[in-house]
């Protein structure tokens, strides 16, 4: 029942957010404002991990194809499917929890305790519409990020094959463009979209309906991680059963 | 003028407010007074419409807030200041942009414009030197001044304050009091404080509202409250031993 109750509840904020809009030339700046701190400022971590992550994956084929019938390309073929089809949107998006949703959850929770949300009320502001539709703009950018992430992840998997000697860079690249579905990517990026509203609404949710101070400021945080990355996995097979 | 009418509120069948009935007069100190949980904050956040009424009236220039639709709302409330308890400045604002906020959302004043205006207010609240700084570099007197600023720099009919000078020096406090007070008569506004401060409440108490167990128990003005025999206003008054002490002067007529 409770579950229930905190859908209905994140259901009406979605409603609300889109209702009595803040001046546009405020939320321009709010927008830009997002798009600078959830998305650029998101790219150099997310890409670190994603180049190690695709050198690793390079790695782990290599290691695990003993079989001389195999051919070498594989690891590039293995390299591209896993950055593309996982790593990028769902294991990226679950890292952006941990990262966004926590920075997300934390400054509207302390909004929230320091009274700043009740000043913005009290103004006539939409809180909701100045402090979560700004968001969820700016994660619409969010698979601009995901195909940052893609190309390092391919590179990082190329340089470790390369560098490594696993696989010379032609061979590598056979395997990479070796049974490309293109829909593959459409499916990635559908992926990507909905995970980026996930990310910018249910941490926002949490924040904006917390009660208490600061020490529930950080139970909120951590709550808003565990839901969110629930909604990620969910999500990601529900579309991948749909999509694939 | 703001009044009050057969306000009721309960939280879970413990009832907070009990048909309580008031008037804040414009360009007067308004002040509602009270021990903890007396339901001070609860009467504010009514009157602000943060917390809806269980019954009763809220009536604002003789319109009832109740009636409102969402664009009047709207409207009132771009004619409201706020001071906070705990001043609740924008963290991520510096100085001049919270004292800005209201001209920026409300108005279609210029930035030249605006900046004028925001510094012509803190050089009144005397903090003209810290525009550029972030409300966590400054003081919490400094605070509650900017928060001053930013409630009162759109120039509103109504101008609410909740425990104007909770944890501040003596001096400062009398500053934030004597401001208030100022900005009310100069710019006729209907101001409402919520107090408990008695030295806040002889200041600038020109109405004075005593809540207790969620009803008036006395109404009148800062000379008043000294020779009221109200037994409620006299405990509260007489808890500190500086007022005691006055009473007894006042009786032996020194």
């Amino acid at each position: 029942m409770k579950i229930l109750s905190h859908l209905g509840k994140y259901m009406i904020m979605l409603f609300e957010v889109f209702r009595r809009p803040t001046k546009r030339i405020v939320l321009k700046e709010l927008i830009m404002k997002e798009i600078d701190d959830l998305i650029i400022g998101s790219i150099g971590i997310t890409a670190f991990i994603s180049f190690f992550m695709g050198a690793v994956v390079a790695l782990q084929t290599s290691l695990n194809l003993d079989n001389p019938l195999i051919p070498k390309s594989l690891i590039g073929f293995a390299v591209r499917q896993s950055i593309i089809l996982e790593f990028a949107p769902t294991v990226i998006s679950i890292i952006m929890a941990g990262k966004v949703g926590s920075y997300i959850t934390s400054s509207i929770g302390t909004m929230n305790v320091t009274e700043q949300i009740d000043a913005l009320k009290v103004m006539g502001i939409n809180p909701l519409n100045y402090l979560v539709f700004p968001k969820i703009i700016a994660m619409l950018f969010y698979p601009l990020l995901i195909a940052i992430i893609m190309f390092v992840g391919v590179l990082g998997g190329f340089v470790a094959a390369v560098w490594g000697n696993l696989v010379s860079a032609q061979d590598f690249i056979i395997g990479l463009q070796d049974a490309f579905v293109p829909y593959h990517v459409v499916y990635a990026f559908i992926k990507t979209m909905v995970f980026g509203m996930i990310l910018a609404t249910i941490p926002s949710y949490h924040g904006f309906y917390m009660k208490g101070g600061a020490l529930e400021v950080g139970q909120a945080a951590t709550t808003s991680f565990v839901w969110t990355c629930v909604a990620i996995i969910v999500a990601n097979y529900l579309l991948t059963t749909l999509l694939l | 003028m703001i009044e009050i009418k057969g306000l009721h509120k309960s939280f879970g069948g413990e009832v907070i407010l009990d048909g309580i009935d008031a008037q804040f007069k414009r360009g007067r100190t308004n002040m509602i007074i009270g021990s903890s949980g007396s339901g001070k904050s609860v009467f504010l956040k009514n009157m602000l419409g943060l917390f809806k009424p269980d019954a009763g009236e809220i009536i604002y220039d003789g319109e009832r807030l109740s009636e409102m639709d969402d664009d009047r709302q709207k409207e009132l409330r771009e004619n409201m200041g706020m001071l906070f308890q705990h001043s609740a400045l924008f963290d991520s604002m510096t100085v001049e942009e919270n004292v800005m906020f209201p001209l920026r959302m409300f108005t279609k004043m210029r930035r030249k414009e605006r900046v004028e205006r925001a510094n012509d207010i803190l050089q009144r609240v005397n903090l003209e030197n810290l525009n550029k700084k972030m409300p966590s570099e400054i003081s919490g007197g400094q605070q509650k001044r900017v928060a001053l600023a930013r409630a009162v720099v759109n120039k509103p009919k109504f101008l609410f304050c909740d425990e104007p000078n909770s944890g501040l020096d003596p001096k400062t406090a009398t500053i934030i009091d004597n401001l208030i007070q100022e900005l009310t008569h100069e710019a006729n506004i209907t101001t409402v404080i919520i107090s408990h401060d008695m030295n806040s409440v002889l200041e600038i108490g020109e109405t004075i509202i005593f809540l207790k167990d969620g009803g008036i128990a006395w109404v009148g003005t800062n000379k008043e409250i000294f020779k009221t025999e109200n037994e409620a206003v006299t405990d509260f008054v007489y808890s500190s031993e500086l007022f005691r002490k006055v009473r007894i002067a006042q009786n032996k007529g020194l």
